[in-house]
């Protein structure tokens, strides 16, 4: 009974994460306090600020302290004690912003190149998950038209399609990825890349989906519905609609599978400068900061991201996690055969 | 070996061999065809355009396609991949240093992943308390691809000192691409046990008298390799693409970074040759699982 109390809570916590991350993602800009793209004057290597509510002395509205550059040289910020700056609420289209002329509010701190690390974070997650959703999409059409005309069609186009689809099973996602964008140019626009990479990535990932397609409908080919269908006179594309509703449950899962493999792959692709362009924030850009050894330690906040991409996944594994059943003959409480 | 495994592995080397061939042949084509070439620059640089006409005939890049791909393939029988315009050395060369990096640190990760995660799913399925001990740290690791691995094993090592991360240290490239492969493996063997042990002939088995540890570690376990063998291709796979990511940021001189380097300076016939070699360590790869499964169990011999 524990189990499947924590099983349910496992579950509601996964979608509940997900929902959170994609609402933040769908209202970056109104999320994000300041451009993603602005370089603040001063604020390079800029600690996260804390949001408090009490100054030691008393409780106030939701403030956060002045940041004052002690060294510019070692990057050396101090917290000034002594002023409050409020946060001002829904002003400016922002949930939470300072004004104009109490500087940027930055609650994950700033890159090298002083930009607010949230606001960059926020909108590199909507065009991450925005690819991947794309991506996914296109690999699910892919593999359910590939798969469920190899499965309702049978024979010579059945095996014929499930070679080609176990041909490109088996090659390295990051590795074809890699040789695709080889085959363009170097320097693209972000529109471009989204776009390009979204079908790279459908490229990349429909086998997977098209083979469970094809085993999902092959099955329900010998079903008497789908006979009555081929007696009629059904050929393999009209088959095939009929058929293919069979698989529904099977996409669903399978589109939660592969988001978090298209988000790895949208990561490798622009940390290795291949993906999205310079200063486009993407999930995958901003990890070419968190990978500077020599930063780490001093400025830890430039992990964000991959703590965020960390996240995601979790989250999707929260929902496609299975228990295994511990029903059988080791664990004492018995199951007849 | 009797006649239909026999049969079997014939049938899967041909096909491993064709792969081989549609890998690198469609590498080569696809960054011919690219826009640009390793005599680009040579025209914004040194020389000019007439420099760049020399290079490019010199490359054999001013020929047909076809005659280009062709005369690719026949230098293959003779072991010659070219000359690397990137590094200005024969490909052979590289291919062979950075393909032995990569297959050092994916078999080691393959072989460390496979003893942390198959013991553990023997032990997940069979006791709950293991299980419920095991299950968040595996949700976790399933969740940290090498890429974000890396970065945690990085900080970890900065932070504490508890691992190396000199260059050429197996420690960090190592662990980032065998725990998540490792947590892949604990769940499926986990889960492949649990359906074993409620299976009829473990209950037999443990009816005549066979010991629990026997029947566990011996009956059970082997049984339940075969769905984990059935997903090779995909670990191979994970093992390949994380190695790659895992080499950028550790500067792990392996297959991965080369093949980059060839894609960013459109080196063809060093991209040609990493292509060549990753699809025969996957092929091999393959092979290998398939013949496994084949030994295993002998309904998978008569299919495919």
């Amino acid at each position: 009974v524990i189990a499947h109390t924590w099983d349910r809570w496992r579950t509601r916590l996964g979608v509940a994460l997900l929902a959170v991350f994609a609402g933040v993602a769908l209202l970056a800009p109104v999320v994000a306090p300041n451009d993603p793209n602005t370089q603040f004057q001063d604020k390079a290597y800029a600690p996260p600020m804390r949001v408090r509510l009490s100054d030691g002395a008393g409780f106030h509205a939701p403030f956060v302290n002045p940041q004052v550059l002690e060294d510019r040289l070692a990057r050396r910020y101090r917290d000034d004690e002594t002023a409050r700056l409020t946060l001002k609420w829904f002003s400016g289209g922002k949930i939470a912003s300072l004004g104009a002329d109490q500087g940027p509010l930055l609650l994950l701190g700033a890159d090298p190149l002083g930009r607010d690390l949230f606001a960059r974070l926020v909108h590199g997650a909507r065009l991450s998950f925005a690819l991947a959703a794309l991506g996914v999409m296109g690999a699910l059409i892919l593999g359910a038209v590939i798969g469920g005309f190899a499965g309702s069609s049978g024979g010579a186009a059945e095996s014929g399609l499930m070679l080609i689809t176990d041909f490109f099973l088996v090659l390295p996602g990051a590795y074809l990825v890699l040789v695709l964008r080889g085959a363009l140019p170097l320097v693209l626009s972000t529109t471009q890349v989204f776009f390009l990479m979204a079908i790279f990535f459908s490229i990349a990932a429909w086998p997977h989906a098209a083979r469970g397609v094809r085993a999902i409908v092959a099955t329900e080919r010998q079903r008497e519905y789908a006979m009555a269908a081929r007696a009629a006179g059904a050929g393999p594309l009209r088959l095939m609609r009929h058929l293919l509703p069979a698989a529904r449950g099977f996409l669903t899962v399978e589109v939660l599978l592969l988001i978090p493999a298209l988000l790895v792959a949208e990561a490798t692709v622009s940390y290795l400068g291949l993906g999205f362009p310079v200063p486009t924030a993407s999930l995958g850009t901003m990890l070419q900061d968190a990978a500077k050894v020599s930063l780490m330690r001093e400025a830890p906040w430039l992990l964000a991201p991959a703590a965020t991409l960390f996240a995601v996944v979790l989250a999707v594994q929260l929902v496609v996690w299975t228990s295994a059943p511990a029903t059988d003959l080791f664990v004492g409480r018995r199951r007849t055969p | 070996v009797n006649a239909s495994l026999a049969a079997f592995i014939g049938r899967r080397v041909a096909a491993a061999l064709l792969f081989v061939a549609l890998v690198s042949s469609a590498a080569f084509v696809l960054v011919r065809i690219a826009p640009g070439d390793a005599t680009t620059d040579l025209h914004l640089t040194r020389g000019g355009a007439a420099a760049a006409e020399e290079a490019r005939a010199r490359l054999g890049l001013d020929r047909p396609l076809l005659t280009h791909l062709g005369s690719w393939v026949t230098g293959l029988l003779t072991f010659d991949l070219g000359q690397s315009t990137v590094y200005g050395r024969p490909v052979a060369d590289l291919v062979k240093e950075r393909a032995g990096a990569t297959a050092a640190l994916a078999s080691l990760a393959l072989l460390l992943a496979a003893a942390i995660g198959l013991p553990l799913g023997v032990l997940t399925a069979s006791r709950p308390w293991v299980a419920a001990a095991v299950a968040p740290i595996s949700i976790a690791l399933v969740a940290c691809p090498p890429i974000i691995a890396v970065l945690v094993l990085l900080l970890v090592a900065v932070s504490t000192g508890w691992l190396s991360i000199a260059q050429g240290s197996y420690a960090v490239p190592t662990l980032a691409l065998a725990l998540p492969i490792a947590a892949m493996l604990e769940r499926l063997h986990s889960q492949a046990m649990s359906e074993m042990l409620s299976s009829p002939d473990l209950l037999a088995a443990a009816a005549r008298g066979v010991p629990r540890g026997r029947l566990l570690w011996v009956h059970a376990a082997r049984q339940a390799l075969r769905p984990v063998l059935g997903i090779a291709g995909a670990v191979v796979g994970a093992l390949f693409s994380g190695s790659l990511a895992v080499e950028m940021m550790t500067s792990w001189p392996g297959l991965g970074r080369l093949l980059f380097d060839a894609v960013a300076g459109r080196d063809l016939f060093l991209a040609a040759g990493c292509a060549l070699v990753g699809a025969m360590f996957v092929a091999l790869a393959n092979l290998l699982a398939d013949v496994a499964r084949a030994v295993i169990d002998p309904r998978v011999r008569e299919s495919a």
